[in-house]
């Protein structure tokens, strides 16, 4: 289960040089910001308005409603199943920083008082790739969704594949996906939404099967990676190349969500397609997020 | 649930990279006697001849090792015999069928119907060139999400008429460019993979040259997964891993005997079911036994798959997908 108290011990804010951790910097603007501040606005620069990225545990808390969470296979860990040189060293390494087994929490919560089968990567441990475990408790948490008939809801964070696991993680890209896919035929939504940074094997499977694909502002989302394309294209691409704003405009994605509304329209949409509400009343997430605006009322109970 | 692989066996990858460094030097060694030879007007002949020996016997070693390398090198060659070699040559009748109704034809994805041994299939193959001029043709194998979509079409097209799909699978990538991106190059791959996974078909795989990474698997999911023995299949070109590990892609021998992506590595960890023999040397030495070899493999799955209910061969092929993998609870 979840420490709702538990503190991420990472993130992408450094607090080096500032007093006693009252100010942090933005490693985007380099504004310094009062840390209360950014906490208050869930890491969203006030200055600059910068995403910056959220551990999966950090993501889960300003998610869902309080105590909601019921986390499925928290002890799930990788073996070294090619021997891969230095892989089980950078195991530990990703355990000891982040608190977490692998790249993936999964389980059950509430999202405003609805139900659904809920996952989220941690970019944190070894860049959110996919290996065996990742790959199967996206298939877990997916199964769960089909066997509750609850809505799916991933949040992306993702270099890719984990090329230490070799093929075993190339195949977690079917695993995943065919998952994902039988709540198609089970009539179960699934919602996507992808962080900085989604890219390579995890965009080439589940993170673009959503039937609604959601992006953070500004997130990275491709699937090879811009050094490989500009070497050869042999051409600079600009800045706007692959953020999430691009793949809205190119058709790739359904809306681009500013991080305190992302609560509000997963909500909305858990509504819409009809997932099951929970008996008690909802409790507000743990870290205040604005609230969504009231519904026209519910279509009804239960997922279709 | 995979088994893990057993330890690699370090000293033959030196042992066969101390005879490679011996070929090369040998190959310096003819190339400078032929020179003198030409320049003195001396007979070089006989020292040539025993040099070549001792060559081929290094090469004749250095295939019984192995090495992932080699297999890398082999599953490029330039000779190889290419996927619309093996699709052309199999089937009886090919139509080739064009473009993805979406956006344009990829020429880097071949798509048609055919027939094999009296069996309607239809057959979906990237297409590599085995010179600059074809390749450039062909963009070196490397489709474009058109090319995905194409050959989902023709999937679908099978299904429509209860046809197996036959997929001969030989690419280095999906093609990494601004364009491909901009037209969803990910989408392309993941509704291909979802798709294969729940395609009532039989889905009958061959790879028999690179198996490279999610553009390869966008069309390389089925009921049976063949292997060429020289063929290779990986999560990523040795030379990226090598630029991403250790920031030198001049490393990627390495990287290549780090990933297991040999046949035999492949089979053992369950990702494919059957590995099919070479020629010996190499199937680019004698291209009508490699394909002889995939008819022979094919025949008896073309016979048997079509004869399962569908709904026992869409369980059996999630069921094969869902084990793999490697954790600890």
């Amino acid at each position: 289960m979840l420490n709702w108290l538990r503190r991420p011990k990472h993130g992408r804010i450094s607090r080096r040089d500032m007093p006693a951790g009252l100010w942090v910097k933005c490693s985007r603007c380099g504004a310094a910001v009062y840390h209360k501040d950014l906490e208050r606005n869930l890491k969203v620069c006030p200055k600059c308005g910068w995403h910056h990225r959220l551990g999966a545990e950090e993501r889960l808390l300003i998610t869902l409603d309080e105590h909601s969470f019921e986390e499925m296979d928290a002890e799930m860990a990788s073996g070294d199943p090619l021997r891969f040189d230095g892989y089980r060293e950078k195991l530990s390494e990703a355990r000891a920083n982040t608190g977490n087994a692998d790249a993936a929490i999964v389980g059950v919560g509430s999202i405003e008082g609805r139900r659904a089968a809920v996952g989220a990567l941690d970019f944190a441990f070894m860049g959110g790739s996919m290996g065996s475990v990742v790959g199967e408790k996206i298939a877990r948490v997916a199964e769960r969704a089909l066997a509750d008939r609850l809505p799916l809801v991933i949040f992306s964070a993702s270099g890719g594949a984990r090329m230490q696991e070799g093929a075993l993680s190339l195949m977690q890209l079917v695993k995943t996906s065919a998952a994902v896919g039988r709540l198609h035929e089970a009539h179960l939504p699934y919602l996507s939404v992808m962080c900085d940074p989604t890219t390579g094997g995890v965009t080439a499977s589940f993170a673009f099967l959503g039937d609604v694909i959601i992006a953070e502002p500004g997130a990275l989302i491709g699937f090879a990676g811009r050094r490989v394309i500009e070497q050869t294209i042999r051409r600079k691409l600009p800045d706007s190349f692959q953020t999430a704003e691009f793949c809205l405009e190119h058709g790739l994605i359904d809306m681009v969500v500013p991080r305190p509304e992302l609560r509000g329209v997963l909500a909305r949409l858990l509504r819409f397609f009809g997932a099951p509400q929970v008996a008690a009343a909802p409790a507000a997430p743990a870290r205040e997020a604005p609230q969504a605006p009231e519904a026209p009322g519910d279509p009804e109970v239960g997922c279709p | 649930m995979t088994r893990a692989l057993p330890e690699r066996d370090r000293a033959a990858e030196a042992r066969a990279a101390e005879m490679e460094t011996q070929i090369a030097g040998i190959q310096r060694e003819i190339d400078a006697l032929r020179r003198r030879g030409e320049k003195d007007r001396q007979d070089v002949a006989e020292q040539i001849r025993a040099l070549e020996a001792r060559g081929g016997e290094l090469r004749e070693a250095m295939l019984a090792i192995r090495t992932a390398w080699q297999a890398v090198a082999m599953a490029r060659h330039p000779q190889r015999p290419k996927a619309q070699e093996f699709v052309r040559a199999l089937l009886d009748e090919f139509t080739e069928l064009h473009g993805d109704r979406l956006f344009r034809d990829d020429p880097a994805m071949l798509t048609g119907l055919g027939w094999f041994e009296g069996q309607p299939v239809v057959a979906v193959a990237p297409c590599k060139g085995k010179d600059t001029r074809e390749n450039i043709a062909c963009n070196f194998g490397m489709p474009y999400p058109e090319g995905y979509r194409k050959a989902l079409r023709a999937m679908r097209l099978a299904e429509k008429f209860g046809y197996p799909v036959l997929s001969i699978v030989d690419t280095p990538a999906a093609f990494p460019g601004d364009a491909a991106e901009e037209r969803g190059q990910a989408e392309a791959i993941a509704r291909n993979i979802a798709e294969m996974t729940r395609l009532r078909v039989p889905v009958l795989v061959v790879i028999t040259g690179e198996g490279g990474s999610g553009g390869a698997l966008a069309i390389a999911v089925g009921d049976e997964v063949l292997m060429m023995e020289h063929a290779v299949y990986t999560v990523i070109p040795p030379e990226g891993c090598a630029a991403i590990l250790w920031h030198d892609a001049g490393r990627a021998r390495e990287a290549a005997s780090a990933l297991r992506l040999t046949a035999q590595e492949i089979a053992a960890l369950g990702v494919v079911d059957e590995i099919l023999p070479e020629p010996h040397g190499g199937a680019h030495l004698d291209p009508q036994a490699a394909i002889a070899a995939v008819r022979e493999a094919l025949r008896p799955r073309m016979q048997a798959l079509p004869r399962l209910p569908v709904d026992e061969l869409v369980r059996r092929r999630y069921a094969k997908y869902r084990s793999m993998g490697y954790y600890k609870e």
